[in-house]
């Protein structure tokens, strides 16, 4: 017994220390790693879920909407919880397809991430967000899902707010449209990241893009508890999202409408056109109150993910990049529409406003002929008249002499470069600055230009001039020696600014080309207070609730180097082109003594193509409201289908019943008292819009 | 009136009473905080099964009164009778775990080791078997072959053999946290019944050679291993194995010193740590209680088994110290493996915690254990 008592007493000793170890290694994970543990706890028992804020409208001038948010119950999967599954997570998507009634082969296209050869539908968006595979179920299919979470592991179904656009297709460029974030959006941007969410978009393009951070608003955090199966139990803290600011825009729909119908039809009358571009400014305050181009598309098609072949369709030349905002991208020669800088450059010069200059049918400009339109000579003429007969020679000679008062091929010094700098003054040359993306700048040619071009070509056009275009032969073997001699005379002195660059600048050929917009632009300033805006589209950005944020100021850039009575001057001769001049066979039959019409035709040339078809004209004539300006690529002349086109937009704006020749039903004036929006319009507490 | 009879019944009341009032008392309050701790526990770790859920610890409650009942039944026991009933009690338990290998058996958690009774009662004669080897091991080494009070080979041959009956039963189901206690009790008897010392060195070396070979063998099922090599790195398969200890570590650790309080614990009503109503009930105290509620847990367990020891120091009887001390390394074996467990100083296996773990068999047998340590506390006690 002795033996069995003194082992019972080392069985004591070894019961004490093994719960004495206990009780250190308690102490140790409780007390001296416990903050250690408690952030890993709530590592582990919370997740942030981002609530997304719903993204501010974007309105026109009187408030009827251009962009709205409509509730769409949206399924996603979450990619990373299928990769986990066994066959990444097959089976579920199987069932998915059947549940949704779609091919499971479309559903697995969709999940894949958009990369290199990999072709659309897929995913552009992080990895780590849950991917909407389809934006618009049913509250039926949803339920299925929804109340069987086991058979659908990944797979949510919530309400997401998605882009709607009432107006279809209009100002689809302008608008620009949404794409699920990148990864390095994602890390650029500051608050919460929504990382676990399936809707964070980002505007890719148009007004979208440029007033994504007022648009989007922020973001909230909710923190749930979760279990272990990743079941929400609880919400642990809540910063509620704010919503994005409305944006009204100076976009008046009907306007928009009319200009975007215009456009259809100019390019359905001319046959080789390819494209076209349309832009109402309001004069006095310098605002966008239409910017269209053709041909378009409907926004919609981006929501709820692009498939492959709508993208290309997108894309593709054949359908006429519909992507492509004309209106500010698309760069043109402006023909004629330019002669308003030239004539400008000339007074500037010191050649009298009230003089008279000759217009013979053609002009030696250095050793060669440049003819007027059809060769026509017009005898002596005013400027007033020059501009509303669109003479091309005396803007031939004056180039020309101004030309050789720079010192010709061999200028010493400083160069005045007056018809240059008069273009330049006008805004042409660089960006108007326009609230949009992408926007180009165009060209302005000078003897700086020339010289630079000429550097980075000289090398290409030198070994060309020795071999030729032998691959250009094989098909037409005169075009591959007018390219020889072209190469050859660029290699040997493409450095110079030639008389003939000089000529053709002047009338608005040669290098120059010009954005619709910024043609729009200037008129605007020529026509108004002779100061240059750069044109806003944004008007204001409200609060939901109607409060205001802030109003978004027109920029003054620039002023015309222009005195008053030369502007008048100016304004005065292109009153009377839609009534006597080049346009007068568009605009037969307008009552123009109820609103008067002034603005200048343009054809420019376009080498290998039809002529570019264009119209710049302003309204009312004597006190102008409006801006209009239409091109039409490939159009033809101007006055044959540009100006057909601006006719039917101040119909449009005025309510003035089409003629015989253009028949069609009376338009509703879109603008019934003749003046764009002056007002924003008053947003009520509840959203609504007070009219 | 008198009733005939009711001087017996009368004579039973007062040796109940005077037996209620010879109890450890020190002892039956330690094992009636760690019953109420372990309710509300349970309770906690419960709650959340359903909204407003209390079924599981009502059943917990029932079973903890039926335990009452079985431990005062043993209290009455004279220990010095029991060794009759000894043989019965070892063959009964046997039977329970043949019956268990047949079709009448259940399995759940992968251990086949389950009886189902109907109405949700279920039934694990594996605990019973720890209660029957341990009174079989104290009658077959209190009573050597040739009446001294060193066992020889013979004894050391029987007694091994009887347990290794008993846990080849268990091994089959597979339960190998229950065959490791069983382990305990047999080496604990043999130990404390004053075996040769090379004997002991032996014994264990045949076990440490036993646990390689084993282990090279595979006779182990792949969970168990994985188990074992997600103790010795946790962190090598976190998600997996390792989900087990990193997660109760975590509930734990986040407790701090004074916890969260009672249904305060987040990780446990998110139901991180699996099982946490039985097997890692301790993730419970530990997230809610603290480290001062943890400690306590330990200390109170530690009481008991000062006491059940005192309880065989005391025991003039071989077979009565033979039978406390072993009840006593059953009790310290589980308890310290199962919190080992919980803080990442043990491998997983599955084993409750005594008095505290939700699960109706092991409170039986539990309490029958301290029902047995009180019953010698009472007989011993001079009067």
């Amino acid at each position: 017994m002795t033996r069995t008592k003194s082992r019972l007493l080392v069985l004591q000793v070894l019961v004490v220390s093994l719960l004495a170890l206990l009780a250190v290694r308690l102490w140790q994970v409780q007390v001296v790693r416990g903050a250690e543990f408690v952030a890993a706890a709530t590592e582990t028992r919370t997740r942030d879920v981002v609530v997304p804020a719903v993204r501010g409208q974007i309105l026109d001038s009187a408030g009827r909407p251009l962009v709205r948010n409509r509730t769409r119950l949206v399924v996603s999967v979450d990619r990373t919880s299928l990769n986990r599954m066994r066959g990444n997570g097959k089976d579920v998507l199987q069932k998915l397809a059947t549940v949704l009634n779609r091919r499971p082969a479309d559903l697995r296209m969709r999940i894949r991430a958009c990369g290199p050869g990999v072709t659309r539908p897929c995913w552009p968006g992080s990895p780590y967000q849950p991917i909407p595979i389809d934006d618009d179920v049913t509250t039926r299919e949803a339920l299925q899902i929804l109340e069987r979470q086991e058979e659908f592991p990944g797979v949510t179904a919530e309400v997401q707010a998605v882009r709607e656009y009432p107006g279809s297709t209009a100002a689809a460029q302008a608008l620009g449209y949404l794409q699920p974030i990148t990864q390095e959006e994602l890390d650029r941007r500051d608050g919460f990241k929504a990382v676990f969410s399936g809707v964070d978009l980002v505007g890719r393009d148009g007004l979208e893009a440029v007033y994504d951070r007022a648009l989007r608003g922020v973001p909230g955090l909710r923190r749930v508890q979760v279990d272990r199966l990743g079941k929400v139990i609880g919400v642990e803290r809540q910063v509620p999202p704010t919503p994005g600011d409305t944006l009204i825009t100076s976009i008046d729909a009907k306007v928009q409408a009319v200009t975007e119908k215009a456009l259809a039809e100019a390019m359905k009358s001319a046959p080789a056109a390819d494209g076209a571009a349309g832009v109402v400014l309001d004069v006095r305050t310098g605002r966008v109150v239409a910017l269209a181009s053709a041909p378009t598309y409907d926004p919609t098609v981006w929501t709820g993910g692009i498939s492959e072949v709508e993208y290309q369709r997108l894309l593709s030349g054949k359908a006429g990049k519909p992507l492509v905002s004309r209106a500010i991208k698309g760069e043109f020669a402006p023909g004629s529409t330019f002669k308003v800088s030239s004539v400008s450059a000339m007074l500037n010069d010191g050649y009298p406003l009230h003089g008279h200059y000759d217009c013979p049918g053609s002009y030696m400009v250095g050793s060669r002929a440049f003819s007027n339109f059809r060769g026509a000579g017009l005898g002596t003429l005013t400027l007033h008249t020059a501009l509303v007969k669109s003479c091309d020679t005396i803007f031939y000679r004056a180039a020309y002499e101004q030309w050789l008062r720079d010192g010709g091929l061999r200028p010493r010094g400083k160069t005045k470069e007056p018809m240059a700098n008069m273009a330049r003054a006008f805004g042409f040359g660089r960006p108007t600055g326009v609230d949009l993306p992408g926007e180009s700048a165009g060209r302005i040619p000078d003897r700086e230009w020339k010289k630079r071009i000429w550097e980075a070509t000289k090398a290409e056009n030198c070994r060309r001039a020795k071999t030729g275009y032998p691959e250009v032969a094989r098909g037409s073997s005169s075009r591959a020696a007018f390219l020889k001699q072209l190469a050859y005379e660029n290699c040997l002195e493409g450095y110079q600014w030639r008389p003939g660059d000089a000529a053709n600048f002047s009338i608005g050929q040669g290098d120059v080309l010009v954005t619709p917009l910024q043609l729009a632009a200037a008129y605007a300033a020529l026509v108004g207070d002779g100061r240059l805006r750069s044109p806003r589209l944004g008007w204001a950005l409200v609060r939901p609730d109607g409060t205001m944020v802030k109003e978004i100021e027109v920029p003054v850039v620039g002023r015309l180097p222009l005195s008053p009575t030369e502007r008048a001057y100016i304004k005065g001769a292109l009153s009377q082109v839609p009534s006597d001049g080049t346009a007068a066979g568009a605009f037969a039959g307008f009552p123009m003594d109820k609103v008067k019409i002034g603005g200048k035709t343009g054809t420019a040339e376009v080498y290998g193509k039809a002529d570019t078809s264009w119209f710049a004209s302003f309204a009312p004539a004597d006190k102008p409201r409006f801006v209009v300006v239409v091109m039409v690529s490939q159009g033809g002349m101007g006055g044959q289908t540009a100006a057909p086109a601006v006719r039917k937009i101040y119909e449009g704006i005025y309510g003035i019943a089409p003629q015989a020749h253009s028949p069609g039903r009376p338009v509703r004036a879109a603008l019934p008292a003749g003046r764009p929006a002056r007002e924003l319009p008053m947003i009520k507490r509840d959203g609504t819009v007070a009219r | 009136m008198a009733v005939p009879g009711g001087g017996a019944l009368a004579r039973r009341a007062v040796a109940a009473s005077s037996a209620v009032r010879r109890m450890d008392g020190v002892l039956l309050v330690a094992v009636a905080a760690l019953t109420v701790i372990g309710t509300m526990l349970v309770w906690s770790s419960t709650r959340t099964w359903a909204p407003g859920s209390t079924g599981l610890v009502k059943r917990h409650i029932l079973n903890v009164a039926i335990g009452i009942a079985l431990t005062s039944a043993a209290v009455m026991v004279n220990h010095r009778s029991l060794r009759i009933y000894a043989p019965l009690v070892y063959a009964v338990s046997l039977l329970g775990l043949l019956v268990v290998l047949t079709p009448l058996g259940a399995t759940v958690n992968g251990a086949h080791s389950w009886i189902m009774l109907g109405g949700g009662f279920a039934f694990q004669p594996s605990e019973f078997a720890k209660l029957g080897l341990v009174l079989m091991l104290a009658l077959l080494l209190a009573h050597t072959s040739r009446g001294t009070d060193r066992p020889r080979g013979l004894d050391v041959g029987i007694s091994l053999g009887v347990a290794g009956f008993t846990m080849g039963l268990v091994m089959l189901q597979p339960d190998l946290g229950t065959t490791m206690v069983l382990g305990v009790i047999t080496a604990g008897a043999l130990v404390m019944a004053g075996i040769r010392k090379r004997w002991i060195f032996g014994l264990a070396l045949v076990v440490v050679c036993g646990g390689v070979a084993v282990w090279l063998l595979d006779v182990l099922e792949p969970y168990q291993i994985a188990r074992f090599t997600a103790f010795l790195n946790p962190a090598s398969d976190p998600r997996g194995v390792g989900y087990n200890s990193t997660q109760s570590l975590i509930a734990i650790g986040s407790g701090g010193v004074f916890g969260k309080g009672l249904f305060g614990g987040g990780q446990t009503t998110g139901r991180f740590v699996p099982e946490q109503h039985t097997d890692f009930i301790f993730t419970v105290a530990g997230e809610e209680f603290g480290f001062l509620g943890s400690v306590t847990v330990v200390v109170l367990i530690g009481v008991i088994l000062l006491r059940g020891m005192r309880i065989a120091r005391q025991c003039d009887d071989r077979f009565g110290t033979l039978v406390a001390g072993v009840i006593v390394c059953w009790l310290a074996f589980q308890s310290f493996v199962n919190i080992g467990m919980t803080i990442g100083i043990m491998p997983i296996t599955g084993l409750p915690l005594p008095f505290v773990s939700y699960g109706g068999t092991a409170t039986f047998a539990n309490m029958i254990g301290i029902g047995l340590l009180q019953a010698i506390h009472i007989r011993e006690q001079p009067f």
